[in-house]
Order: structure tokens, then sequence, then C-alpha cells
């Protein structure tokens, strides 16, 4: 079965830089995008989603928040927040939940590491 | 869709253009939070082109105390001055924080100016340096002066180079954890710059969508 991958981002063109990346590295998995938190939580409750790349600085409900509330019921689910804000607590937060950082503006080679632990995992799990 | 005379911006070029203010402002966070030590947290950008009086105006419905800045020149494919501002009772507790409160009261007013200036060389560069890189359009900057007054005061004309100024305005209120401090970044520039940054955004869009699929 394709891989899904969620890319949740406020910004369009955020988002279609995130599939451009995604494209490269993993043209077979499919890719399905939110523009908010609340878009991101209605699509996740309709259809299986495997990976998940959120952007952090997002209004209403920002992207750490959301991977939480992914995490509870997706334990095993690679989750990457995508920001170029590091700070310790955005960082300790993340490893609260055991989500994996991707620098903002996302490349391809930023991407890859983050990636191929997940197909890895993916494949593991299967 | 922002209209001001004769420029205006599509959905897809604002959309452009609170990206790259975001990640330079994200990046700036976490050189402040080194900085201050404590967590600094982010609204997420409102960019808006107004006019000088708009400008004033938007600054005045939010603050109606004194203001102070840290200002820097920039120049290159767009020219114009930056300003970090937050309000003037703000400025003491940011030096305060950068300091990491060990400095008595006489020592601190000393060096309250220093403080001010390196937080907004912080910020300002990290936004500036992350639009010339992005846009891939190399921008000089000048030393940080710190200027105090009312918004008028503020966005007051510096000379002709200006004169038609319209103001980038981007609102963004960073607050530090256990601190009272919020900020605000505002650009200005005249119509060539904002013609020229307009058409940057459209090259940086065409790169981003332009090679989909």
């Amino acid at each position: 079965m394709s891989v899904s991958v969620l890319v949740v981002d406020d910004s369009k063109l955020a988002r279609i830089n995130a599939g451009k990346a995604l494209n490269q590295l993993q043209p077979e998995w499919r890719r399905v995008e939110a523009g908010s938190a609340a878009e991101a939580l209605e699509i996740v409750a309709r259809e299986h989603v495997d990976v998940a790349l959120i952007d952090f600085n997002m209004e209403e409900k920002d992207g750490l928040t959301l991977a939480a509330e992914l995490r509870e019921g997706n334990p095993t689910m690679p989750i990457a927040i995508v920001t170029a804000n590091i700070q310790d607590e955005i960082i300790s937060r993340a490893r609260e939940i055991n989500a994996s950082f991707v620098a903002k503006p996302l490349t391809a080679e930023g991407l890859q590491g983050f990636l191929s632990g997940a197909a890895l995992r993916l494949r593991t799990s299967s | 869709m922002i209209v001001v005379s004769a420029i205006e911006l599509t959905e897809l070029e604002q959309d452009a253009l609170t990206e790259v203010v975001n990640i330079g402002v994200s990046r700036a966070a976490a050189s402040l939070r080194k900085m201050v030590g404590h967590q600094v947290l982010l609204s997420v950008p409102a960019v808006e082109i107004v006019t000088r009086q708009k400008a004033v105006a938007l600054l005045g419905e939010r603050e109606s105390n004194e203001l102070v800045a840290v200002q820097q020149s920039f120049s290159g494919a767009f020219s114009g001055r930056a300003m970090l501002i937050f309000p003037e009772e703000n400025s003491l507790t940011l030096a305060r924080a950068v300091t990491g409160d060990e400095l008595p009261a006489d020592e601190l007013l000393e060096i309250e100016q220093e403080a001010l200036t390196e937080t907004g060389n912080v910020i300002l560069n990290s936004c500036l340096a992350t639009m010339a890189n992005m846009l891939k359009r190399p921008l000089t900057m000048s030393i940080p002066q710190v200027r105090r007054g009312a918004g008028s005061t503020l966005f007051g004309e510096t000379g002709a180079a200006d004169s038609d100024g319209l103001v980038l305005f981007l609102y963004i209120n960073f607050s530090v954890h256990q601190r009272d401090l919020r900020g605000y970044i505002a650009m200005m520039m005249d119509m060539p710059s904002l013609v020229s940054l307009k058409g940057l955004l459209g090259e940086f869009i065409e790169q981003v969508v332009g090679g989909q699929q």
C-alpha cells in the first residue's frame, strides 16, 4: 500500500515547497495538504496518514500542539516539526512527543534524513 | 489583496513575504532565546503595505505611550530602513532581560542603549539577511541606531529619498517568557523599492512553483 504523508502549513507556498521536496525524495508517496491544525485533524479523522510534516508557527493552534494530539492516537507515526525557531523549549517539547525537527526553509537535503528514517520505520513496523 | 496607490501584492506574493519574514523572525527568536535565557514567544506575522499615515495610525491604535525603536538602513535591490519598535516602558525590561538581571539600576541605565541596539541588531539582521538569502539579492545593512518618540516621529521623513514612503508594516508580537515585552517590526521603503521587492517575490514564487512535478 502506498505511504501517505500529511503536510500541514498555513502558507500555501510552503506547502508547495514541501510537496516539491517530497516529490524529489519519495515520488511514490501520496501527499495530503492541510492549511491549519483544524484541517489536519479533520483529515486524520477521515483517512489513514503514515507520516506528518508540521509547520510550527501557525495561527490558533501551533504545530507542536497539533503534533501532541496526533501522537496520542498514533504512537509510532513519524512526525517532523518544520521550523527555523530552534529554541531549547521547543526542542524539548518535540522530544517529549517523539517528534523530529526539519529546518525551514524546507529543502530536499534537509528533509532527507527524516524521510529515510520514516521510510525505515514504516517498513519495519508493517 | 492589498492595494495602495500603484503597488499591490497578489495573494501568493503576500504569502511568500509572510513566510520569508516568518522564517527570519523565527531564527531571530532562537538567537534572542540565547541572549535572554528564557523562551521567546512569537505570533504569526501579519504583513501589510500601508501609507506612512496609516502606519502611524496602526501603531497609535495599539500603543498610546512613547515608543523606542532600533533602526537599521539597508540597501541593495531594494532599499529603505527597518525598525524594531517597542513601547518605551519595555526598554529597561528588555535591557534587564538581555543582561541577565545581574546589573544594579545605575549600570543598567548605562547599558540600556547598548542592550537595545544589540537586540535590534539580532532581530533586524535576521529578518533582512533571510530576505536577502531567500530572494537571492544581497543587502547591505548599516549600524543600528536607537530612536525615541511617538509613531509619527519614528515614521517621519528622514530625507527626500523616502518622501513617497510606504511602509511594509509587519505586525508581530514577540514576548519573552515571564517578562512583559512586546514589539513590532516595520520596514519603510519607497515605491521603486517596493516594486523591486514585488518583482523578487515573483521570481521566488516562480522558483518554488515552477519546478513542481
